[in-house]
C-alpha cells in the first residue's frame, strides 16, 4: 500500500510537470463547452440540468482518456525507466495501480475543473443536484474504466501512437454495443441472451443508467470488476514480457 | 568470504537466439567481478536476469540467500542496480528521483535527508541537484543512476557499464567509489573498458555468445595470453651469433629481431607454453659476458586474451577490426 501511494505521487506530480497536463485540461474544457453549449444546445433546451455535457462526455473520453493511458507503460519502455521502476523492490500489483490510480485521479481532476457548468445551471436554475453528483460520479467510473483499457494496451508496446490507436478502437467497441444502430443490425438475428449479454457488456448503457441519478450495485460492480480485470492483464502482460 | 550471489546453469532464449547459454558463477563478499565481453555477448541479459527485470529460461539465481524467481522482492531489496543507459524519468530532478527511490527503500525523515545528502557528495552531483533530468550530461545521469543504485546501500550491487560517457577524471573518482565500497560488498560490473578490470576488478569473467569463456583474476587471465612472458631484449655490440645461441634455448620457441636503435641489437623471445624465460636469458647472457642494455619479461594483457577467446567471426565494423593494438584504456569492442 505505501509502495502504491509512492508510485502513485510521483505519476501524479510528473503529469503536472510537463505541458501534457495543462494541454490535456485546456483541450478537454475547451471540448466540453463546445459540445455542451454548441451542440448540445444547453441555453435552447430551457432545462436547467447538465444533460447535454454528460451526453457528450463520453465521446470526449473515447479521445482523451487513450491520450492519457497511451503513455503509462509504453513511455516507460521507450525511455527504458520500466527497468529502474520494476528492479526496485515493489511487486508488480503495486506498480500497475499506482500507475493506474494517478491516471485516474488526473482524470478525475480534468473531470472536476467543469464545475463551472454546475455553477452555471445552479445559478440560472434549480438543477437535481443529486443527479448531477451522480452523473460526475459516472463520469470518473465511466473514464476509469477506458484508463484500465488503455493501460493494459499500453503496456503490450512500446510505441504510444499504436497504444492510442488501439485503446481508441477496443474502447470503441466497448461503447458501440448499446447503441442503437448497432443493436438494431444484431437484432433478429442473434440469440436475445447474447444480445443481453453484448449490451451488458456496454460502457453507455451503464453509464446512461448512472446519469438518470440512480447508481445501481449492478453499474459499480460492472465498472469494478472490468477495471479489476484490465488491471490483472495489465500485470500479466507486464510478466510475460519480462519472460521474452 | 560468504556467498552473495549464486548463479547456476542460467539461460536465456529470446527466440531462436540464445542470448545466455548456462552460465554458472558465485561472487563472494569483497568481490568485485568484472564482465566482460564483445557487444550482444549476454552481459546485459544476464544482469537483467541477476535484478529480477527479465524472468531465465532456466537455471536459478540467489542473491544473499535469496531466490530472485521465488521472492523477488526480498532479493531486489538487497541489490542496488544500475540499467545499462542509466535510464531515469526525464521530467524529474535529481533530488526528486532520490527521495522517490528513497521512499520506496524504505526511509524516511532525517535518515532519508542524511542518506541522500551523502550519496549526493559520493557521486557529486550538488550542482545539478534541481535541475531535471532531460537537461543534465552524459556524464551527469550515470552518477544520477549510480546514486540511486548506492542509495539503500545495498549487499550486492550491479552495474551495467558504471563509467560509460564519463570524461577520464570522473571515471577514476567511480572507480575510486567502488574501490571503497568494495570491501563489504559484492560488486558485478560489466565494461568495454579494460583498464578498468585492472583498476578496480578482483575478478574478470570474459563471456561470449553466452557463455563464461575465461574466468580469474585479471593477472591469471593476462598470463592465458599468449605473449605472456614474452621477454624483450637489447644488447650492445653483439655478434650474429647471438640470435643463434637464443634459438638454442631450451624453452624458446622464437626469436624474432626488431628494429635496431642507437646500435643495439633487439630481440623478441617468445617462451615456450608462456613460462618465465628471463633467468635462462640472463644467465646465457652472463656466461658469454653479453652487454645488456635492456632485459624485460612481459605479463600478458588482458585485451590480448580476450581477442584470443572471443569469437573472431562476430560481425565487425572496420573501425572496430581495424583496431588490433588498442592503446592502454581505450575501448575494445572487437
Amino acid at each position: 500500500m505505501k509502495h502504491t501511494i509512492t508510485i502513485f505521487k510521483r505519476e501524479l506530480v510528473g503529469y503536472f510537470s510537463t505541458p501534457v497536463a495543462y494541454v490535456f485540461i485546456s483541450v478537454f474544457l475547451f471540448l466540453a463547452g463546445l459540445f455542451t453549449f454548441n451542440l448540445g444546445g444547453f441555453f435552447e433546451r430551457g432545462q436547467a440540468d447538465l444533460r447535454p455535457f454528460f451526453d457528450f462526455l463520453p465521446w470526449l473520453f473515447l479521445f482523451l482518456v487513450p491520450a492519457i493511458s497511451m503513455r503509462l507503460w509504453a513511455e516507460e519502455r521507450r525511455q527504458g525507466t520500466i527497468e529502474l521502476l520494476l528492479t526496485l523492490p515493489i511487486s508488480m500489483t503495486q506498480a500497475v495501480l499506482g500507475k493506474f490510480l494517478a491516471a485516474w485521479a488526473f482524470a478525475a481532476v480534468a473531470l472536476m475543473l467543469t464545475f463551472p457548468l454546475w455553477i452555471t445551471v445552479s445559478v440560472l436554475g434549480d438543477p437535481d443536484h443529486g443527479v448531477i453528483i451522480a452523473s460526475y460520479a459516472g463520469g470518473i467510473l465511466f473514464a476509469g474504466g477506458f484508463l484500465s483499457i488503455g493501460s493494459c494496451i499500453s503496456a503490450l508496446t512500446k510505441n504510444q501512437v499504436v497504444a492510442f490507436v488501439l485503446s481508441v478502437v477496443v474502447c470503441f467497441l466497448f461503447m458501440l454495443t448499446s447503441l442503437p444502430p448497432v443493436m438494431s443490425m444484431l437484432n433478429g438475428w442473434m440469440d436475445p441472451v447474447l444480445l443481453d449479454a453484448i449490451r451488458s457488456f456496454s460502457f453507455w448503457a451503464h453509464f446512461q443508467s448512472i446519469t438518470k441519478g440512480v447508481i445501481d450495485v449492478r453499474d459499480l460492480i460492472f465498472f469494478g470488476s472490468l477495471i479489476t480485470f484490465f488491471l490483472f492483464t495489465n500485470a500479466l502482460v507486464l510478466d510475460i514480457k519480462k519472460a521474452n | 568470504m560468504d556467498t552473495l550471489i549464486e548463479i547456476q546453469n542460467l539461460t536465456k532464449h529470446f527466440g531462436s537466439l540464445t542470448a545466455v547459454n548456462g552460465i554458472s558463477f558465485t561472487v563472494k563478499r569483497g568481490e568485485v567481478l568484472g564482465f566482460l565481453g564483445p557487444n550482444g555477448a549476454g552481459k546485459s541479459t544476464t544482469m537483467k536476469m541477476l535484478t529480477g527485470f527479465l524472468a531465465p529460461t532456466s537455471g536459478s539465481i540467489e542473491v544473499a540467500g535469496h531466490s530472485v524467481l521465488d521472492a523477488p522482492i526480498r532479493a531486489q531489496e538487497c541489490i542496488g542496480y544500475l540499467p545499462e543507459g542509466a535510464p531515469l524519468y526525464p521530467d524529474m530532478t535529481p533530488a526528486s528521483l532520490l527521495r522517490f527511490v528513497a521512499a520506496i527503500r524504505g526511509m524516511s525523515g532525517s535518515s532519508m535527508r542524511e542518506r541522500i545528502e551523502q550519496v549526493i557528495g559520493q557521486v557529486h552531483i550538488e550542482g545539478v541537484l534541481h535541475q531535471s533530468v532531460e537537461t543534465l550530461s552524459k556524464g551527469y545521469k550515470r552518477r544520477v543512476g549510480l546514486a540511486l543504485a548506492i542509495l539503500h546501500d545495498p549487499e550486492i550491487l550491479i552495474l551495467d557499464e558504471p563509467t560509460d560517457g564519463l570524461d577520464p577524471n570522473q571515471k577514476h573518482e567511480v572507480r575510486e567509489l567502488i574501490r571503497r565500497m568494495a570491501k563489504d560488498k559484492a560488486i558485478v560490473l560489466s565494461t568495454h573498458i579494460l583498464e578498468e578490470v585492472d583498476a578496480v576488478c578482483t575478478r574478470a569473467m570474459v563471456i561470449d555468445r553466452g557463455v563464461v569463456v575465461a574466468d580469474g583474476t585479471p593477472e591469471e587471465l593476462g598470463a592465458r595470453a599468449a605473449h605472456h612472458n614474452v621477454v624483450r631484449f637489447s644488447l650492445r655490440n653483439a655478434s650474429d651469433a647471438v640470435e643463434d645461441e637464443l634459438r638454442d634455448l631450451a624453452n624458446v620457441v622464437a626469436v624474432d629481431r626488431l628494429a635496431d636503435t642507437n646500435g643495439k641489437k633487439c630481440y623478441q623471445l617468445t617462451p615456450l607454453n608462456r613460462m618465465s624465460i628471463v633467468g635462462e636469458v640472463s644467465d646465457l647472457a652472463r656466461t658469454r659476458n653479453w652487454e645488456i642494455e635492456e632485459l624485460v619479461s612481459q605479463p600478458g594483457r588482458l585485451d590480448e586474451l580476450f581477442r584470443e577467446v572471443t569469437a573472431p567471426d562476430v560481425p565487425l565494423s572496420s573501425s572496430e577490426s581495424a583496431n588490433t593494438e588498442p592503446p592502454k584504456g581505450e575501448e575494445v569492442s572487437a
